[in-house]
């Protein structure tokens, strides 16, 4: 995204100018039918009243906002006060996610590392290989998961096995086993970008730093990492932002026992609450957290980039 | 390439051969999880030759949303728990079968040919029903199981190793039991009551799941499981050391109903399917499968010798039981209240 506004300058000639309004043609009719007027009906759907057991009465309504923020107690004829259920609810997504998001960086870093500096021919191989598990459906790979860890699984059975440990570790159903389903989730979308951009790196430069004394340390701090960052920042995306809106993992693992952001915004429209106007809401106030983070976060790549050509 | 041209063959038959089966057109049914064999489809097929298209889901709420979210006009039968007939009817989501229209009509069970949820019958047909309890893992406590107290106010043992149904309805019937106050009460201290216990006893809990309901019992990652009694037979005789509770403070019933959609698109074959399930061999056959009971008569001679005995199916005589209750707009919002207190 940041190499398009780099190119600047003189305007790039458009080889497909005359055919360019049919040739998006396509493009604009399926975002705007598939993208755009499910996230405009989402906006008008958080602002109607909401129908008894799911579904929606064509009023005007912000009731779904006043339960988002304001707290009325258990029988909703409190005045308001500061309602922290969702915030609290959000938070732990947040959290959630930035925890395997942290989780993916450490570990998909190094990988990408790795499979950018094999010969150029065995590199699709290496990525062909982080792809492969990712092949089998999500759902089943969560489950799959679950049995590994669980406090009869392999995982505790070989580690007692080992005399490592004496009682079995108690990993599912903790936040520990979330974290680590989503890294596991998502562990490609960080991979990928990043394998994208070290791969581009002209390693000469690495050379160069030795030659000046500089440490292999300060080589990746100064050299490689802000060479590659925009590659490290499109893979945080990509990890974060499912992350947050994910529920196959917390229920899964977590136990379901606390709500996340994606559970209970399902919970909304397929259990008991049926509260259509608040799950929309939830939903609203999620992407415009999520669109806020995008925004700051281009605002400042924009703005280092500016300081760089300067 | 030759290969390739085999497959592509062989694909273009198989269609050809899907469409010919479909000269008698489809029945589209939403059904449970795990809820009816697959050789029984197969054998209405067989016997029909109309094809049965079918989805699943897990809860009664989640059918509700997935229907009223366009899901109308699709499909031709759902199957709904008892409590949810009743809200469906009330929604107007149901169609009437006429008098004569279920050549079978008549194999329904008396008990369940008048039921408060559909009177009449006017639009169902029982399907399974059963009980919903726990379950509790006998190597890790031999003392007293059928008392609520398991659940709400564990002992040692058990605290932090109990896994509920992630189902509202079901759990709030459990924990009104146990306080002993009326389903749905608007009685303010009731509630708050009844917001109490469920705070102090989620401690206890480990996970809320249904759908593994069954494997967290055989596996051992819990040791008391709320759970539905044909289910827990499964997880019994899959190994697990496990016995099946029936609290003195009440047994949870409930009736899972093959109902009639609104706007079924293949009314007919909807209803042939309903004949089909109510001859005595077929809803056996269910029942072999799901291990409840079925309010269809005749089926004694048809279901395995097991399932007549055992525990799960048998609670001792004179037990109280209720049915989970459709409360009122108010109420239902304190309930949401409190269940989102409890998951927050």
């Amino acid at each position: 995204m940041a190499a398009g506004a780099a190119s600047g300058g003189s305007a790039r000639s458009d080889t497909y100018k005359e055919a360019r309004t049919w040739l998006l043609m396509p493009s604009w009719i399926v975002l705007s039918l598939l993208v755009l007027a499910p996230v405009v009906m989402m906006l008008i759907y958080s602002f109607l009243t909401k129908e008894f057991r799911g579904g929606v009465i064509w009023e005007f309504s912000t009731a779904a906002y006043d339960q988002f923020f304001c707290s009325r107690g258990l029988f909703g004829d409190e005045p308001c006060s500061i309602e922290w259920t969702y915030i609290q609810i959000f938070w732990r997504s947040i959290w959630q996610a930035a925890a395997a998001t942290l989780l993916s960086l450490v570990i998909g870093f190094p990988t990408a590392y790795f499979i950018a500096t094999r010969p150029e021919k065995i590199r699709p191989l290496w990525v062909f290989l982080i792809t492969i598990p990712y092949w089998v459906n999500l759902l089943i790979r969560t489950v799959s998961m679950k049995f590994v860890l669980r406090d009869q699984g392999p995982l505790n059975d070989f580690l007692m096995a080992t005399g490592l440990i004496d009682d079995p570790l108690r990993i599912v159903n903790t936040n520990f086993a979330v974290q680590l389903g989503l890294f596991y989730s998502y562990l490609p979308f960080m991979v990928l970008p990043i394998y994208a951009s070290v791969e581009r790196y002209n390693f000469s430069m690495s050379e160069a730093a030795a030659d000046l004394y500089a440490s292999k340390w300060t080589t990746l701090r100064r050299i490689l990492l802000p060479a590659v960052k925009p590659g490290v920042i499109a893979g945080c995306i990509l990890v974060f932002v499912p992350s947050l809106g994910s529920f196959l993992a917390p229920d899964l693992l977590g136990g379901a026992k606390n709500f996340m952001i994606g559970s209970l915004i399902e919970e909304q429209f397929k259990g008991n609450a049926g509260n259509w106007p608040f799950g929309a809401a939830a939903a609203m106030i999620l992407l415009s957290m999520v669109l806020v983070i995008l925004m700051i976060l281009a605002r400042q790549q924009a703005r280092a980039q500016k300081g760089a050509e300067a | 390439m030759k290969n390739l041209l085999k497959t592509t063959a062989a694909a273009v038959a198989l269609s050809v051969g899907a469409q010919a089966a479909q000269a008698e057109g489809q029945v589209v049914l939403y059904h449970w999880f795990e809820y009816i064999p697959a050789e029984l489809l197969e054998k209405f097929t067989a016997e029909t030759g109309v094809d049965v298209v079918m989805d699943t889901f897990d809860s009664n709420e989640s059918m509700l949303a997935s229907l009223k979210a366009g899901g109308m006009g699709t499909y031709d039968l759902a199957v709904p728990g008892d409590y949810m007939v009743k809200i469906m009817a009330g929604e107007g989501m149901l169609d009437t079968i006429a008098d004569g229209e279920l050549a079978n009509a008549g194999n329904i069970a008396a008990e369940w040919a008048d039921p408060a949820f559909d009177p009449g019958r006017a639009s169902s047909i029982p399907y399974q029903w059963g009980s919903t309890s726990f379950m509790v893992n006998r190597d890790a406590y031999s003392g007293d199981i059928n008392t609520t107290d398991i659940i709400f106010n564990p002992p040692a043992d058990l605290a932090g190793k109990i896994n509920i149904l992630d189902s509202q309805g079901e759990v709030m019937l459990m924990a009104s039991l146990h306080l002993d106050i009326p389903q749905c009460t608007q009685d303010r201290d009731q509630l708050k009551a009844l917001d109490a216990l469920l705070q102090s006893s989620k401690a206890n809990w480990v996970s809320f799941n249904s759908d593994t309901a069954k494997d967290v019992l055989v596996s051992g990652d819990a040791q008391v499981g709320m759970i539905w009694n044909g289910f827990g037979a499964k997880a019994r005789e899959e190994g697990a050391n496990v016995e099946y509770a029936y609290p003195s403070q009440g047994l949870i019933v409930w009736m899972d109903n093959v109902v009639l959609l609104k706007d079924a698109p293949n009314r007919d074959n909807a209803l042939k399917f309903m004949d089909f399930l109510l001859e005595p061999e077929n809803m056996g056959a269910v029942t072999n499968f799901a291990r409840y009971k079925s309010g269809v008569t005749g089926v004694e001679d048809h279901i395995d010798e097991a399932l007549k005995t055992m525990p799960e199916q048998n609670p001792p005589a004179g037990i109280k039981t209720a049915f989970v209750e459709v409360c009122d707009e108010e109420t239902q919002k304190v309930y949401d209240q409190i269940w989102t207190n409890l998951k927050k």
